[in-house]
């Protein structure tokens, strides 16, 4: 037994009115957990709150009953024996008479009726008695909302749980009900009202007969549910939930259809368009819910509306896409779209409703009167909208079911056939129609031509409902199946000579869009219930195919033929149908894809790929036969650049790679499955490159741009392929490819050709100065890196060593790329080599070391740097090169090495940093580092500035995303958080170099590369440190503004400050430095060289007027006058922003502008 | 003096949709009468909660511009002939441009021709200095004038 004095503590303060909400709920958890554990019994609880529970005081009695109620409320998971059970719902129930103290009660009910049974439940006669003195006692609505709340969820708890008990009450329960909901308007305990409804509705209908048209007559005012205030502090009820709270109320029980269907019927005639919305899908709802025969009185009433709303005054308007201008494509309001789902609900459950729109006169007056239109452009608009209505009626008549769809076929489908002025086809005709010849356009009537293509439409969607659900197929012996076989035939002439009219005017393509539809859905019947034949079907392939092979001029034609070859397709893919699969694969699939290949072609190569790659898409074996072809295309045009330095191949190959890399690889990544065709992919451009070195072939002209471009979309094909393979298949390629790298001899012996004509080139930075050794090994490396890159971390490679000697050579040639693997490189390689230590495999402590050794090594120490173990002399290879050229290399390769080392969290990525940051300070007169000395010494001052910027913009490389290589796609190792590492540890460095510094230009290098992390940090992590950063940001600006080059670092360092601006902390930190920061902003204002900045600077300047005013109010005058001067600027936009500019700095004293 | 609207039932027009512009990068973009009638169009009726674009108070065509001279011309319809808004509009147009354009520019605010009882009186009202100014430091119209400058009723 726990302390009694302490929970007894516990109670006292809950009961009293003085404790905080958060003690009282604390106090309530506090004992709850006493009871819990059994430290304390129910009994000894209620024996010891005696007094606070009968007490006369009604304020304490009603916190100990409270009290009580809570705690029960969290036990609801204890056993308790039934005693206990029985003699505190006999308290509470009593209780729920003392009006005063009512709260406790209800919520001890409410805990206790809850419980489950296997922890002791109240039984059914007890809460009956409880409802007894609920329906006796409570006063509902004379109640606040809280208690309201209760109550009623108390009352709907006793239905849902005590459902049998409750029966019993008969009238009672319903009069009490009515009475206890009557008026009630707060959202939450309407929601509860609802659900009570429904609830009482499930009882058996015993009590509920006499009480019906009461009940619904309360429930009734409700609808349509409309928030008079719409932005109330009940915002958590949802208009939406409360609308289908009370459908499903009103649709609870078939009792309530005399009342609710009318009332549904008379709101639709509202003028508020969310009300007939709300009845529309009312009635849908009650239709499904009261059955057929007591909707069947009102059939009528229900047609007059839908009609109505559908044909007599459709609210539908022409999309107004130019696409889609010729066709009947209507944007149908939303009420429309509700009665349409109401009238599908209707015909479904009551099917005689369908004789009604046959037997209608307008509905069939119009059809008569469709036939004095001739053109599409001769309807006029009213009546297309008409039209438009009529054809979803009609189809949604025919959708229903087989017995419908006959009937709507009897009734119209000769008469439209009349119309079109089609008949029934001779069987014996042999192709003819296939020749030239028959319809002239003029016959075909649109309105007719529409709805055919609409009811053929909805017979599709019926055969493809059925055929999925039944296996009896009975379709011949159907009436509109053997109505539309025997028309197929002149219905598929009609649509051929419509596509086979030449004119290209709006009208016309109306039908063309009609003809290809019309095609498209006749060919795309489910397996065996087509009613067009087989021949039939083969000759829409070939009509449609011959569209996409022969003409790429009349686009809309070609691309609607190519949507419809797709559309069948996937049909075909979808039925498995496997006749009609292998003539579409030979008259489609074929034809396309011998179009890849075929150079005397019409229609331009990305028109063809487009094409080939849509068919392939809709079946992995069509894909794959796709993916052969251009295999093939690429193959032949690769040696057409080989062999024959063949210009026009460039682009084709390259747009054929494109395709590779953005559609057929995505493609098969998506579906997933086998990696054959990446793996083949790359497997054979390292087959072709091995061949064209054996036969020592080299690409000619390459320093030419479509070479270039070609060497570019083969990486990235490279990389995509290699990417989207396992483990596996990427050691089979790696394998491949480093057997081809290094059979070569000139890799073999690692004799590298560096360009010792470099020096005359001088070309700064990375440009291809690689260039100059054979392209023929660029192509070999760059290939080679691409695959490194896309490589997964756990993918073994054999003969690391090698490899990275050769990417730390080829880059201190200048080869970019091999900066990028050599960056992945160091991200993935693992940190321990497990097993047998061989001399291939290499740990990644073990490849920094020979990377620091090249690279770092060489710019410290010319001497230390001897033959390393591989036996590279690379001192020779460096007295080769350029001097500066080979520090730029070393640069941009360590940047990128250290990106690597950063996104996967390695220490060492501090010492490519501190080597960064020294060539960063290299100008530095006092010789801070003397290790550059003579390397000061070699070059001129010209080049080691060139040089310094070159390492700040290294920084860039580190914290930018690259698209190249070490992001997700290419597997890339990332810590998360690793920009905001790299930002606080490198932010004191640099602050204190700064300070540090005494070149200016040093300084302003210093700023560069701290512009370039700051800008590339994620804003939470710059916040933190905003106040310490706003005096270097701005200086960093003022230094940074003198270099015209330099406009895209400031852009993106004043995007930093107006995000620290737009923040609240950020403001705090701003407001110390407010006259800094409008100085330096003014200055940018007039900033000549980047609209841009001008235009960020000023909405800098509105963020700063923000500020507290004390602040800011003397700065005024300067902006002022600085504004005005902005809003004479040559560019509308920043002018436009200094009007708002002026504005908010003119109104942070008065409203008016004089200063 | 009348307590009632001078104009109870206006005309009110559609709000012609706005175009972004694409502007070239490179050219400079001179000041032209659409990038004016963006400014004042939806300055707010003195009397009605309708901006001067949907009463057809203004339109595009009825600003000139000659951004060499410096020179802004608008012409305004007022929608009665004897509007006594007629010059609470004006005023409202020259403190907008006031702040919307460097001070070279000079701005001359015309009623059109035919659209005022007081045409002439009303024109020399609007373009003299002093009486702008004078009508400025009354509290009352400055309250009135920037309500239409400011409001956000629209």
């Amino acid at each position: 037994m726990a302390d009694s004095i302490q929970w007894i503590q516990h109670v006292e303060l809950y009961v009293s009115s003085s404790a905080t909400p958060s003690q009282q709920v604390a106090s309530v958890d506090a004992v709850a957990t006493l009871l819990k554990n059994d430290l304390l019994t129910l009994e000894a609880l209620v024996r010891e709150m005696e007094m606070y529970l009968t007490t006369t005081d009604s304020i304490i009695r009603c916190r100990g009953i409270l009290l009580l109620g809570e705690l029960l409320a969290q036990l609801t998971l204890k056993p308790l024996d039934s005693t206990s059970i029985h003699s505190l719902i006999g308290f509470f129930t009593e209780r729920l008479a003392d009006w005063k103290a009512l709260r406790g009660a209800i919520v001890g009910c409410l805990a206790l009726l809850r419980r489950k049974s296997d922890v002791g439940r109240v039984t059914d006669s007890e809460a009956k008695a409880v409802a007894q003195s609920y329906l006796q006692n409570l006063q509902v609505q004379s109640l606040g909302q809280h208690d309201r709340k209760l109550s009623f969820q108390l009352m709907e708890c006793l239905l849902d749980r005590y459902a049998g008990a409750m029966a019993d009450l008969g009238d009672n329960l319903v009069y009490g009900i009515c009475e206890a909901i009557d008026g009630e308007k707060d959202p939450q305990c309407l929601l509860l009202v609802f659900h009570i409804v429904e609830s009482l509705a499930q009882l058996s209908p015993g009590p509920l007969a006499n009480f019906a048209e009461d009940l619904f007559e309360i429930l009734g005012c409700y609808f349509p549910i409309h928030f008079t205030h719409p932005k109330g502090e009940d915002d958590d009820v949802k208009r939406e939930e409360l609308a289908r709270a009370l459908m499903l109320a009103f649709a609870s029980t078939p009792l309530f259809e005399p009342f609710s269907i009318p009332l549904l019927l008379e709101k639709l005639s509202s003028s508020l368009p969310s009300a007939k919305v709300e009845s529309f899908k009312y009635l849908s709802y009650c239709t499904a819910k009261y059955g057929p025969e007591r909707m069947a009185k009102h059939a009528e009433a229900l047609w007059a509306s839908l009609k109505d709303t559908t044909y007599l005054s459709p609210q539908s308007m022409l999309s107004m896409e130019p696409e889609s201008m010729s066709r009947m494509n209507f944007q149908e309001s939303d009420v429309m779209t509700e009665a349409f789902v109401l009238l599908q609900e209707v015909i479904r459950q009551y099917g005689e409703f369908i004789s009604l729109i046959i037997g209608d006169n307008d509905i069939n007056a119009f059809l008569i009167s469709l036939n004095q239109y001739k053109g599409f452009d001769d309807i006029p608009l009213q009546v297309k909208q008409k039209l438009h209505a009529v054809g979803h009626i009609l189809s949604a008549c025919a959708k229903a079911s087989a017995a419908m769809c006959n009937k709507v076929f009897e009734s119209f489908f000769p008469f439209l056939m009349d119309g079109l002025g089609l008949s029934v086809a001779q069987p014996s005709q042999n192709n003819s129609y296939l020749d030239e010849e028959c319809f002239s356009l003029a016959k075909f009537k649109f309105g007719p031509l529409y709805l055919c293509i609409e009811l053929i439409a909805a017979c599709k969607s019926l055969t493809l409902s059925l055929y999925n659900c039944t296996s009896i197929h009975d379709f011949p012996h159907q009436r509109w199946c053997s109505l539309l076989s025997s028309f197929s035939e002149s219905l598929v002439k009609a649509f051929v000579s419509m596509l086979r009219s030449n004119v290209a005017d709006n009208e016309q393509s109306a039908y063309v869009y009609c003809g290809v539809k019309g095609l498209q859905i006749l060919a795309t019947f489910p397996g065996s219930f087509t009613p067009v034949s087989k021949s039939v079907n083969d000759n829409i392939f070939l009509e449609l195919v011959s569209i996409i092979t022969s003409d790429s001029n009349k686009t809309f034609e070609w691309t609607s033929a190519l949507k419809a070859l797709v559309e069948i397709g996937f049909s075909i893919d979808k039925c498995l149908d496997s006749e009609k699969a292998a003539s579409f694969e030979s008259t489609v699939v074929e034809k396309i894809v011998s179009l890849i290949s075929s150079l005397d072609s019409a229609i331009p190569l990305s028109l063809r790929l487009q094409a080939a790659f849509e068919i392939g898409a809709t079946r992995k074996d069509f894909m794959l036969r796709v993916v052969r072809g251009l295999d093939e295309s690429i193959d032949t045009n690769f040696s057409a650049v080989f062999d024959h330095g063949n210009h026009k191949s460039d682009e084709l190959t390259i747009k054929l790679l494109d395709t590779y890399s953005q559609k057929v690889l995505p493609w098969f990544l998506e579906i997933g499955g086998s990696e054959e065709v990446q793996l083949n992919f790359a497997l054979r451009i390292w087959d072709k490159i091995e061949n064209f070195r054996a036969l020592n072939l080299s690409p000619p002209e390459f320093t030419s741009i479509s070479y270039q471009d070609l060497l570019g979309a083969t990486m990235t094909a490279m990389k995509k392929a290699v990417a989207s393979c396992s483990e596996e298949s990427q050691e089979i390629i790696i394998n491949k490819a480093s057997g081809v790298l290094f059979s070569s001899t000139v890799f073999g012996s690692m004799g590298f050709k560096s360009g010792s004509s470099i020096l005359k080139e001088e070309g700064l930075q990375q440009t291809q100065n690689y260039g100059n050794s054979s392209g023929r090994d660029e192509w070999l490396t760059s290939l080679f890196a691409s695959v490194v890159v896309a490589l997964r971390p756990q993918t073994g490679i054999s003969n690391r060593k090698m490899i990275l000697q050769l990417f730390i050579t080829s880059l201190l040639n200048g080869h970019v790329p091999s900066a990028h693997a050599l960056g992945s490189l160091v991200n993935k390689l693992p940190l321990e080599t497990k097993g047998i230590k061989s001399s291939r495999s290499l740990s990644l402590n073990e490849a920094l070391d020979m990377i620091f050794h090249s690279f770092v090594g060489t710019c410290r120490d010319d001497s230390t740097s001897g033959n390393d173990g591989s036996g590279v002399n690379i001192n020779s290879l460096r007295l080769n090169t350029s001097r500066i050229q080979l520090e730029f290399n070393t640069v941009i390769g360590l940047a990128w090495i250290g990106k690597g080392l950063l996104m996967r969290g390695h220490e060492k990525v501090k010492d490519i940093t501190m080597t960064l940051l020294s060539f960063l300070t290299l100008d530095c007169e006092a010789g801070v580092s003397k290790q550059f000395q003579n390397l000061a010494e070699v070059l001129d001052e010209e080049g080691v500035h060139q040089l310094m910027k070159c390492a700040g913009d290294a920084f860039h490389i580190i914290m930018s995303d690259s698209g190249e290589c070490l992001n997700r796609m290419y597997h890339a190792t990332v810590r998360p958080l690793y920009k905001q590492r790299f930002f606080s540890t490198i932010m004191p460095i640099l602050l204190s170099l700064v300070v540090k510094s005494e070149s200016s230009f040093v300084r302003s290098m210093l700023y560069r590369a701290f512009a370039h992390v700051v800008s590339d940090t994620p804003l939470t992590a710059i916040l933190g440190e905003a106040k310490k950063l706003f005096p270097i940001l701005l200086e960093c600006l003022s230094t940074l503004s003198k270099d015209v080059s330099d406009k895209g670092i400031i852009y993106s360092v004043l995007l930093v400050i107006s995000g620290i601006l737009l923040d609240k902390n950020g403001q705090e930190a701003a407001v110390e430095n407010a006259s800094s920061i409008v100085n330096q902003l003014i200055e940018l204002t007039a900033y000549p060289h980047m609209m841009a900045v001008r235009e960020t600077a000023i909405q800098c300047l509105v963020a700063v007027s923000e500020l507290p005013h004390a602040r800011v109010y003397p700065l005024r005058t300067k902006v002022l006058r600085t504004i005005s001067k902005a809003l004479d600027d040559p560019k509308r936009i920043v002018r436009q922003e200094a009007v708002r500019c002026r504005q908010a700095w003119a109104s942070i004293a008065s409203r008016s502008i004089h200063f | 003096m009348t307590l009632g609207l001078i104009n109870a039932n206006p005309v009110v027009h559609a709000k012609k949709e706005r175009v972004a512009r694409n502007d070239d990068s490179h050219a400079e973009d001179a000041v032209d009468p659409l990038e004016i009638y963006d400014y004042v169009r939806d300055i707010r009726d003195p009397e009605h909660p309708y901006s001067l674009e949907q009463l057809s108070v203004l339109s595009e065509e009825s600003i000139t511009v000659d951004e060499k001279l410096g020179r802004i011309l608008i012409t305004f319809t007022p929608t009665i002939q004897h509007c006594s808004m007629a010059t609470v509009i004006g005023l409202c147009l020259r403190e907008k441009l006031k702040d919307c354009f460097p001070p070279h520019f000079k701005v001359d605010i015309k009623v059109a021709p035919g659209s005022h009882a007081n045409e002439e009186s009303v024109n020399k009202q609007l373009n003299d200095k002093e009486r702008v100014a004078a009508a400025l430091e009354n509290p009352n119209l400055r309250q009135l004038v920037d309500e239409c400058l400011y409001s956000s009723e629209l």
